[in-house]
């Protein structure tokens, strides 16, 4: 089960001075976290994250800001108060969870993925289209709206991965591939941006164990 | 069923009750039906919640009149033949609709002395403690800090006496600390003097609405005013104090 990639030290992403710990964060758990192990994750990692956050803050000064960039986020992020008449965002996260929760759930088949990837997109245009009431002022319905493009992004990526990884391993289970396959044993799923904004999935080599954690494993067993 | 709701909507310059209507099904707390009536008929109704399941104390509010965890209130439990209301809490400033601003607790929290152990028992640096010791302290230990027995307090509710009293919530995390088999710091001149522990009259609504059932009053209030009696209005108290302040000279 993974996460956003991060130093294994360091807990910092590949965005400089953002850092990452817990559940969504890493791949710490392999192909299945054994429930209770989460919070262990959390406070070691959490404490790392915690600890390098700090030590990089001391050691780097503010990075310059775009304003521009900041503008046009900005401008983004109040868009859905212009469109009074817009779809209720609430409306298009329901359809979202349903659709993950029936064709990217528990039990999974390479047809159902890829209506679900289909049905993404049109979910995508529904959510640029979504608008909200009131102010900005506590409005769970805007929130609402700005969390969809990320929720967006995380299903795509759920279900570009899954489809990747023909085979059942821990939490992933596909109907069309019950067994564990050696070609993906040793690799990790890997999502990111291209350059044309697309999202592109490929197989990595997990990392060599270093040798002072292969000691710490062998003296425990 | 359907089921019909009255929820106060506004903020700090005011409000009023409005009306709505959502069904609810077996199992449905009030919680599920503000989400619902957010999902189709208020996206804009404001509403602090998070872990459902009674252990985050976000979701306070007032429903039918009563402090209550708004995930923890099936409404199975309530008169469904008129409408339910559900209001923000009473005793914080109003931010908008149910939530309200509750920073002032955690102001109050950094006033009061933390935790002070003493040294270590063992060369190790780990320390031996008695475990009725520590189921005492254990149930203060439970508080999720939903603020509910704070609402309900007549001291803070109807005389807002924030200033003079740090309220339930806060003489139970003293509590806590006080009876921590290895604190060594003592709280009890400010319970007295500043933190106003004598304005409680143990009417024991702050125990009566905890969602963890902590025994507020009877296990933590009711003894560290036996500890403020002990060391200001018991005669030999009272010496033994001046005693320790002469000699600390």
């Amino acid at each position: 089960m993974g996460g956003v990639r991060v130093d294994p030290d360091t807990q910092m992403t590949r965005l400089t001075g953002l850092f990452a710990a817990g559940e969504c964060a890493a791949g710490i758990n392999g192909a299945n976290r054994l429930g209770g192990n989460s919070l262990s994750d959390l406070l070691v990692f959490g404490k790392r994250a915690g600890e390098f956050a700090a030590k990089f803050a001391r050691e780097n000064s503010q990075g310059d800001i775009s304003k521009d960039q900041v503008d046009v986020i900005a401008r983004q992020a109040l868009e859905p108060f212009d469109r009074n008449d817009g779809e209720n965002p609430y409306e298009i996260q329901k359809d979202l969870q349903e659709l993950m929760q029936d064709n990217v759930g528990i039990v999974r088949t390479e047809t159902e993925m890829q209506d679900a990837l289909k049905q993404l997109r049109q979910l995508n245009e529904r959510a640029n289209r979504a608008g909200v009431i009131g102010h900005r002022e506590y409005n769970p319905g805007w929130q609402t709206a700005l969390d969809l493009t990320n929720l967006l992004i995380v299903s795509e990526a759920i279900a570009l991965t899954a489809l990747e990884r023909e085979e059942s391993r821990g939490a992933q289970f596909r109907e069309d591939y019950p067994d564990k396959d050696e070609r993906f044993a040793k690799v990790n799923t890997i999502a990111s941006k291209a350059a044309d904004g697309s999202m592109q999935i490929r197989l990595e080599p997990l990392p060599e164990m270093p040798e002072y954690l292969k000691q710490v494993i062998e003296e425990n067993r | 069923m359907n089921v019909s709701f009255k929820i106060w909507r506004g903020d700090a310059n005011g409000g009023v009750f409005r009306d709505y209507a959502t069904e609810c099904t077996e199992g449905m707390v009030v919680l599920d039906a503000v989400h619902d009536i957010q999902r189709t008929q208020a996206p804009d109704l404001a509403c602090r919640w998070n872990c459902k399941a009674g252990k985050c104390g976000s979701c306070s509010a007032e429903v039918n009149g009563m402090p209550k965890l708004m995930c923890m209130t099936r409404l199975s439990e309530l008169p469904l033949d008129k409408p339910v209301t559900i209001e923000p809490m009473k005793a914080f400033p109003v931010i908008k609709d149910l939530t309200t601003d509750v920073s002032w607790n955690f102001r109050v929290k950094k006033k009061v002395k933390p935790f002070k152990p003493r040294a270590p028992d063992a060369p190790d640096g780990t320390w031996r403690m008695w475990q009725e010791d520590i189921d005492r302290v254990q149930e203060f230990r439970k508080c999720i800090e939903c603020f509910l027995c704070q609402d309900v307090c007549h001291v803070l509710r109807d005389h807002q006496m924030h200033d003079q009293f740090i309220g339930p919530r806060f003489l139970i995390h003293v509590a806590a600390l006080e009876m921590h088999p290895l604190d060594t710091e003592d709280r009890i001149e400010e319970l007295r003097n500043t933190q106003g522990i004598g304005y409680c009259n143990i009417t024991k609504c702050c125990t009566k609405v905890c969602p963890e059932s902590i025994q507020i009053t009877d296990n933590g209030i009711i003894p560290l005013k036996e500890r403020v009696v002990d060391d200001f209005y018991d005669p030999l108290g009272w010496f033994w104090r001046l005693l320790k302040k002469l000699l600390n000279r």
